[in-house]
C-alpha cells in the first residue's frame, strides 16, 4: 500500500493481461502451423478430421493466448475420441495430435501410451487397479491412446473387471485434466453402445471425431504413397490393376481400408521376389527390382473370387 | 529431533511443488523413482517398505505425485522417501533419495550405555518410538 509508486505500476502492469497479440507470430512461435502441414501432406483424404483437427488446434491456440491475458477459465478439457472403421489413420492421427498438443503446451511431455484392454484389465481381483494406474502413470504428461476401447466394457459379464479400469480412467480422466489426455478409439456403432452404457465416458470427452472411409482414389493414393516410401513402385499396367483390384477388395468382407492396402502390397512384394528369383539367370536393374508388375497383382486372390461370380 | 537422511534433510520441507521438481529431474536422467516408507527411524534402517513397485518408464513426474498422494492416506504418519535408482551399467544403484513426508512429531533418540567387561562401554541408539509395536508407533494408527 505504501510502496512507492514505480515499484507498485510495474508489477501491476505484470499482472495486468497484455493487451494486444500479434496472432501470426504467437503461430510461428508455436510451430503447429508445420503440424498441421504435415498432416495435410502425410495424410490422403480425412478432409473433416483435419478439418476437425484445424480447430482444435486454434482453439487451443487463443486458449493460450486467453490464458496470458489472464481470460483463462480453467483447463480445457482435450479427452477425444476417435471412431471409424479399421485402418482409417485414427492411430497415426493420435501421434499428431499429441504433438499439436505438447507444442501448445497443453501436455508436458508429449509422449503417446498405446493400449488396449490387455494392458488395463487384470486376471483377477486387485489385479486391475494397479495395473490401470501404472499405465495411467506413464502416460502422465502425455496421450494415453485407448484402441478398441469398448472391450474394456462387457456388459454380459457383469464381474468383469473391465468395469474397476473404466473407473479409475474416468476419475484420473476428471481429477488430473492437465497432467494427461486421453483419447478413446474403436469402430463407430461399437463405441456408440460403449458410450450408452457409459454415459461418464460421453461427457468427460470434449472432442468426438469421426474418421470416414477412404475414397477408391484415396486407396490408390495411399497404395502410391506406401510404395514411394518402400521404394518401389507401380508399372503402368499393375497401376491399372491396382484400381481394379480396389474396387474388389472394398465389397469382400474384412475390408479395412488402407490396413488392407498395406497388406495386400506385402504380398505383391512377396509374388514379385517370387517372380524374380523364378528367373535366376537374369541380370536385375534397380529398375526390375523397384517395379511391381500387373502379373504381381493380378495373381492376387480378389480376383480370382470375382471372376466365377 | 528431526530426522536427516538423505539429500536435503537439513532443508526444509520440501513443498509438493519442490518434490515433483525433483522427480522430474530423476525422470530425466532416466533413473526410476520408488516410494519407501517405514516407522522406524533408526539410521541403520536402510531397508524401508515399498509402496508399489518401482516405476519405470515414466515420463512425468505427476504419476509419481499420484502414488505418494495415496502413500500419504494410507501411511501419512510414517517417514516417506522417494528415491531413485539408476539401472544403467556401471551404476544399477540409488543414486538419490530424499524425505518427502515425516510424521507429526519425532520424539528422538536416546543413547544406551552397555557396561561390558573391565570399564569398557558400548553404544547404541535407540529410538523412543520404536518402543513401541510397529505400525502404532506414530499417532493412532
Amino acid at each position: 500500500m505504501n510502496a512507492p509508486v514505480p515499484s507498485a505500476g510495474s508489477p501491476e502492469r505484470e499482472a495486468l493481461p497484455v493487451e494486444t497479440v500479434d496472432l501470426r507470430r504467437e503461430f510461428a512461435e508455436v510451430g503447429i502451423g508445420e503440424v498441421l502441414d504435415q498432416l495435410e501432406r502425410e495424410l490422403i483424404g480425412l478432409k473433416p478430421v483435419k478439418t476437425r483437427i484445424r480447430e482444435i488446434a486454434s482453439l487451443l491456440l487463443i486458449e493460450r493466448i486467453r490464458q496470458r491475458m489472464n481470460l483463462m477459465s480453467g483447463v480445457p478439457t482435450l479427452h477425444m475420441s476417435f471412431t471409424g472403421n479399421p485402418g482409417t489413420g485414427k492411430t497415426t492421427v493420435a501421434l499428431r495430435i499429441a504433438s499439436i498438443l505438447h507444442k501448445l503446451g497443453f501436455v508436458r511431455r508429449g509422449q503417446v501410451v498405446s493400449v488396449t484392454r490387455d494392458e488395463l484389465v487384470g486376471q483377477y481381483i486387485g489385479h486391475t487397479a494397479p495395473k490401470t494406474k501404472e499405465i495411467l502413470k506413464k502416460a502422465m504428461g502425455g496421450v494415453l491412446f485407448i484402441d478398441e476401447a469398448y472391450y474394456l466394457h462387457r456388459p454380459d459379464n457383469e464381474r468383469d473387471y473391465g468395469q474397476e479400469a473404466i473407473e479409475i480412467l474416468l476419475q484420473v480422466m476428471e481429477s488430473q485434466r492437465e497432467d494427461l489426455v486421453v483419447i478413446l478409439a474403436g469402430y463407430g456403432d461399437r463405441m456408440d453402445r460403449f458410450f450408452a452404457s457409459n454415459p461418464g465416458f460421453r461427457s468427460r470427452i470434449a472432442h468426438h471425431i469421426d474418421f470416414p472411409d477412404y475414397s477408391d482414389d484415396e486407396l490408390q493414393a495411399i497404395a502410391e504413397r506406401m510404395l514411394h516410401d518402400m521404394n518401389y513402385k507401380f508399372s503402368s499396367g499393375a497401376r491399372e490393376a491396382f484400381v481394379r483390384y480396389i474396387a474388389l477388395r472394398k465389397t469382400q468382407p474384412l475390408f479395412s481400408n488402407a490396413r488392407s492396402i498395406r497388406n495386400a502390397l506385402d504380398r505383391m512384394r512377396l509374388r514379385q521376389a517370387n517372380r524374380l528369383v523364378a528367373d535366376l539367370d537374369r541380370v536385375l536393374t534397380a529398375d526390375d527390382i523397384m517395379s511391381l508388375e500387373a502379373s504381381d497383382v493380378l495373381a492376387s486372390r480378389v480376383f480370382g473370387k470375382a471372376d466365377p461370380a | 529431533m528431526r530426522v536427516t537422511q538423505g539429500c536435503f534433510s537439513f532443508l526444509p520441507d520440501l513443498t509438493d511443488q519442490q518434490i515433483s521438481a525433483q522427480v522430474q529431474y530423476c525422470l530425466g536422467k532416466g533413473w526410476a523413482v520408488n516410494i519407501e516408507f517405514t516407522d522406524d527411524p533408526h539410521p541403520r534402517n536402510t531397508f524401508w517398505e515399498m509402496w508399489g513397485l518401482p516405476m519405470f518408464d515414466l515420463r512425468d513426474a505427476a504419476g509419481v505425485m499420484m502414488e505418494l498422494t495415496e502413500c500419504r492416506k494410507v501411511y501419512g504418519d510414517r517417514y516417506i522417501r522417494m528415491s531413485a535408482f539408476d539401472s544403467s551399467h556401471g551404476w544399477e544403484s540409488v543414486r538419490l533419495s530424499f524425505i518427502v513426508n515425516r510424521p507429526a512429531e519425532e520424539p528422538g533418540f536416546r543413547l544406551e550405555r552397555h557396561e561390558a567387561e573391565g570399564r569398557k562401554i558400548r553404544y547404541t541408539t535407540k529410538s523412543y518410538a520404536a518402543d513401541r509395536p510397529e505400525g502404532v508407533r506414530y499417532g493412532d494408527k
